[in-house]
């Protein structure tokens, strides 16, 4: 057996339950020791049902047979002027404890409607699809002086676009097989010396297991499927314990897809106050299960564009432009609901909510407020953006 | 000739079999176009499984009488989950045992062209009947004929909503108030003909789902044909409309074969499925060359995918000792189970769970597809690092679950015939034991790769 690093942190972490002090890992425990959790929203979510514009004169209007009514159990009113989903009652309470801001009108520069080029856009912080080769959390590892591939994690099978890039990263999946002993693992390491693809992504996934391991994140694949067949919560309070373990990553991406809602998009029921309903008990297991670290922790949720303001022919929404999206985390400057509101009187091209906030604006000032990234830096980030100020606020000082 | 008999097996077919090597050895090309003038035996194969009209038939009524109880109810998804598992059972063993790999390669690289996914719940019913009827009949066929197979089958009517899009002008639009569901005329532009960079605008867009109001599907005793599409005349929008620049007059069901037909031969439709063929069989960045010349045979032929087939054979970039490209996870299985001698007689209970098990935990359960994109079809969708320590995984588990096990330095000699590596060969002799052995001959990147 080879006396590899997995061995060494598992052995460890075997000291820590035996009640002998493990060595840590000094990274975790520096002060100002910020992290980020960013939620990709895949599907396009449709900004107007989830944070909806009640005190808009038109909303009823507009929104037709997809209008939540303002009674009880409807809209959750926040501010007089927006509310939230009613499936959406953690976010309620983050919101009266001023840990959630909500940017609404917002959209990223692309105005086609493509959910693949649209979520390139996002993803990359370029101008247009494939404008740029790499994602923009991959851009930003500089800045943020993050050199271990563990500290930079998806939780996904692959790597998303938006941590894919020059700086190697992470990726992690709960164990649904039985792990392979060291052995087979050192002998996979010779087997894959001469393929850079295998041999990279084989010795990140050894270190995210070790941090994985020592998280005591549950592997049990029943685990896999919570409450109402929800699949993001399950994954949330996983992802959730191993950021909040020692040496967890700095910057850590998710997803949520399920938002393409044509079709009985519904309003207090059907497929949207699911994908909400999920989203929603997500972010608590996640907060719950990050709680010592709260305080240092913002996440960020956002989508590609939003829906078309009225239901389309068959009780859904189309592919449309502006939506909203989420800051939450004891770091959060919350409490509100930030927009310039266009009105939903003039949409854009007649059918949209009119974008009138850059998503990159919002990471900007995420990253700049929350992470201490500088603007020169922030403007290299997202080249073609030093004309787009971050929004600032977000982040309490 | 030992190299390009391998690439013929693993790059265009479905991996190991011993048969597989045997048959290309003396004329890989030779092989591989054989294929393409053999029958399908799929077809046969599948032949007595209800078809699509049968179910829009049949369904309708008994979900009607099962939905009022929760007994019902739950009846309704164990009818679902098993027309879904009757039809996965021997899709799988026909990717065992085929002697055409290269042909049911075709039909899965159609099949995810044109994706429908049983995410959207009621295509459960109908993943099978989709594949069979609409995509496996016409792989050798016109580009047109797969475009209006697709596009009128219930499967993908329902995917994409056009079942449900109304001309807010023609009549059912007045009664109703009901109107234009966009989302099948954009993936058509986007996924499946012009490509996203095509050259059309949200206008083409509506123009498209304005031509194609009126398609859609029939079910109860109403249905009278094979397949349950239906040209709705009271549900088409009314009027002229300006597609890519070109004015459809007012013609019914015609307008959309004729805007399909202009779509299918659109120079952007070249580009876009050359581009996406070559990607599939040659490298994630397929060279500029291999993609133009595949191009100008979709042009020159007027996108006969007989033709489109026998180029990419025929393509030098193609025959690359290098191997680019990494297995799906259908790929990567079924690999797997051509090399250990495929699957004996029936396909057992067990055995069919354990594979449905895998590909669950590798992501790719067959019509899953999170998107109507499909499956990607880059290594970067599938090698980040949790895929790869799963796949070490699997490979292991798989390798501890044979029963009588082979010597794996002389199995991946006949598997894998020359693109066996010295490192791995040398890995395999060091091993410490057949089950070790095995399993990382199955990890192995020549072997995840193809």
């Amino acid at each position: 057996m080879t006396l590899d690093r997995r061995t060494l942190i598992q052995s460890a972490a075997g000291a820590f339950v035996l009640g002998v002090d493990a060595p840590r890992f000094s990274f975790a425990a520096t002060p100002g020791d910020r992290r980020l959790i960013v939620i990709i929203l895949r599907g396009a979510m449709d900004g107007l049902a989830s944070v909806p514009p009640h005190g808009d004169a038109d909303y009823a209007r507009v929104r037709g047979a997809l209008a939540l009514s303002r009674g009880q159990g409807g809209i959750v009113d926040l501010d007089g002027s927006f509310g939230l989903h009613p499936a959406l009652g953690t976010l309620k309470t983050f919101w009266d404890q001023k840990q959630l801001a909500v940017v609404h009108a917002v959209a990223s520069p692309y105005r086609d409607r493509s959910h693949f080029d649209g979520q390139n856009v996002i993803e990359t912080g370029a101008l247009r699809p494939n404008g740029l080769p790499d994602g923009w959390l991959n851009r930003a590892m500089g800045p943020l002086g993050i050199n271990d591939p563990k500290h930079a994690l998806a939780i996904a099978q692959s790597v998303p676009v938006i941590l894919q890039g020059r700086r190697d990263v992470s990726s992690w999946m709960p164990a649904q097989l039985p792990q392979v002993d060291d052995d087979f693992i050192a002998r996979l390491k010779v087997l894959y010396a001469n393929d850079p693809l295998f041999r990279g992504a084989l010795d990140n996934a050894i270190d995210v297991d070790a941090v994985a391991n020592a998280s005591g994140a549950p592997m049990d694949p029943n685990a896999m499927r919570g409450a109402r067949g929800y699949r993001f919560e399950p994954l949330a309070r996983m992802a959730g314990n191993l950021i909040a373990a020692a040496d967890g990553p700095t910057i850590t991406v998710l997803e949520v897809s399920g938002w393409d809602t044509h079709q009985a998009q519904g309003t207090t029921e059907g497929r949207l106050n699911y994908v909400l309903g999920d989203f929603d008990k997500g972010l608590k297991a996640l907060a719950d299960a990050v709680r010592p670290i709260w305080d240092r922790t913002a996440i960020l949720a956002f989508t590609e564009f939003g829906r078309t303001a009225a239901p389309n022919g068959s009780g859904g929404t189309d592919h449309g432009t502006a939506s909203a999206a989420f800051i939450v985390g004891g770091a959060v400057n919350g409490g509100r609901v930030i927009a310039q509101w266009p009105g939903l009187h003039s949409l854009y091209e007649g059918r949209d909510l009119a974008p009138t906030t850059d998503l990159r604006a919002v990471f900007k000032g995420v990253l700049g407020d929350h992470m201490r990234i500088a603007r020169t830096q922030l403007d290299a980030t997202f080249p073609d953006s030093t004309n787009v100020a971050p929004v600032s606020g977000l982040i309490k000082t | 000739m030992a190299i390009e008999a391998a690439l013929a097996a693993h790059r265009f077919g479905l991996g190991a079999n011993q048969a597989d090597l045997t048959n290309a050895s003396s004329d890989p090309r030779g092989w591989l176009k054989w294929q393409l003038g053999s029958v399908d035996p799929a077809l046969q194969a599948f032949a007595a499984n209800k078809r699509s009209g049968d179910i829009l038939r049949e369904l309708p009524g008994q979900v009607d009488q099962l939905k009022g109880t929760a007994e019902g109810k739950k009846k309704i998804q164990e009818m679902g989950r098993d027309m879904f598992l009757g039809e996965m059972r021997p899709w799988m063993k026909n990717a065992f045992e085929t002697k055409v790999p290269f042909l049911e390669r075709l039909v899965w690289f159609w099949s995810n062209h044109f994706t429908i996914s049983i995410q959207k719940a009621r295509l459960i019913y109908f993943a099978g009947t989709y594949e069979r009827e609409a995509i496996r009949p016409n792989v050798l066929g016109s580009f047109e004929d797969l475009l209006f197979a697709s596009v009128r089958h219930p499967a993908m009517q329902l995917y994409l909503d056009n079942a449900f899009s109304i001309g807010p002008n023609s009549r059912a639009g007045k009664f109703t108030g009901k109107g234009l569901n966009e989302n099948h005329a954009r993936e058509i532009l986007e996924l499946h003909t012009l490509g996203v960079d095509g050259g059309y605008g949200q206008d083409d867009v509506i123009a498209l789902a304005k031509i194609l109001t009126g398609w859609s599907i029939e079910r109860g005793d109403q249905v009278d044909n094979a397949t349950g599409f239906k040209f709705f005349e009271n549900r088409h929008e009314p009027g002229a409309k300006v597609l890519l620049g070109k004015t459809y007059s007012e013609n019914g069901e015609r307008e959309g074969t004729d805007a399909l037909r202009d779509l299918a031969r659109h120079p952007a439709t070249a580009r876009h499925v050359a581009t996406k063929f070559a990607r599939h069989f040659i490298a994630d960045e397929p060279p500029p060359q291999a993609v133009a010349r595949l191009e100008r045979v979709y042009h020159a032929t007027g996108g006969d995918l007989r033709a489109l087939s026998l180029a990419i054979v025929d393509e030098p970039a193609a025959w690359n000792r290098q191997l680019m490209k990494v297995r799906t996870p259908i790929e990567y299985v079924v690999a797997a189970v051509r090399l250990l001698g495929g699957v004996r007689e029936t396909l057992g209970d067990e055995q069919f769970k354990g594979l449905a098990e895998s590909l669950r935990i590798m992501g790719q359960i067959p019509f899953t597809a999170s998107s109507p994109k499909g499956w990607p079809d880059v290594a970067s969708a599938w090698a980040g690092p949790a895929a790869i320590m799963e796949r070490a995984q699997w490979a292991h588990v798989l390798a501890s679950r044979i029963p009588q096990k082979p010597d794996p330095v002389r199995l991946g000699e006949m598997g894998l015939g020359a693109l066996l590596s010295a490192t791995t060969r040398a890995a395999l002799e060091r091993a410490a034991d057949a089950t070790q052995g095995l399993a990382l001959l199955i990890a192995s990147p020549e072997f995840q790769r193809r």
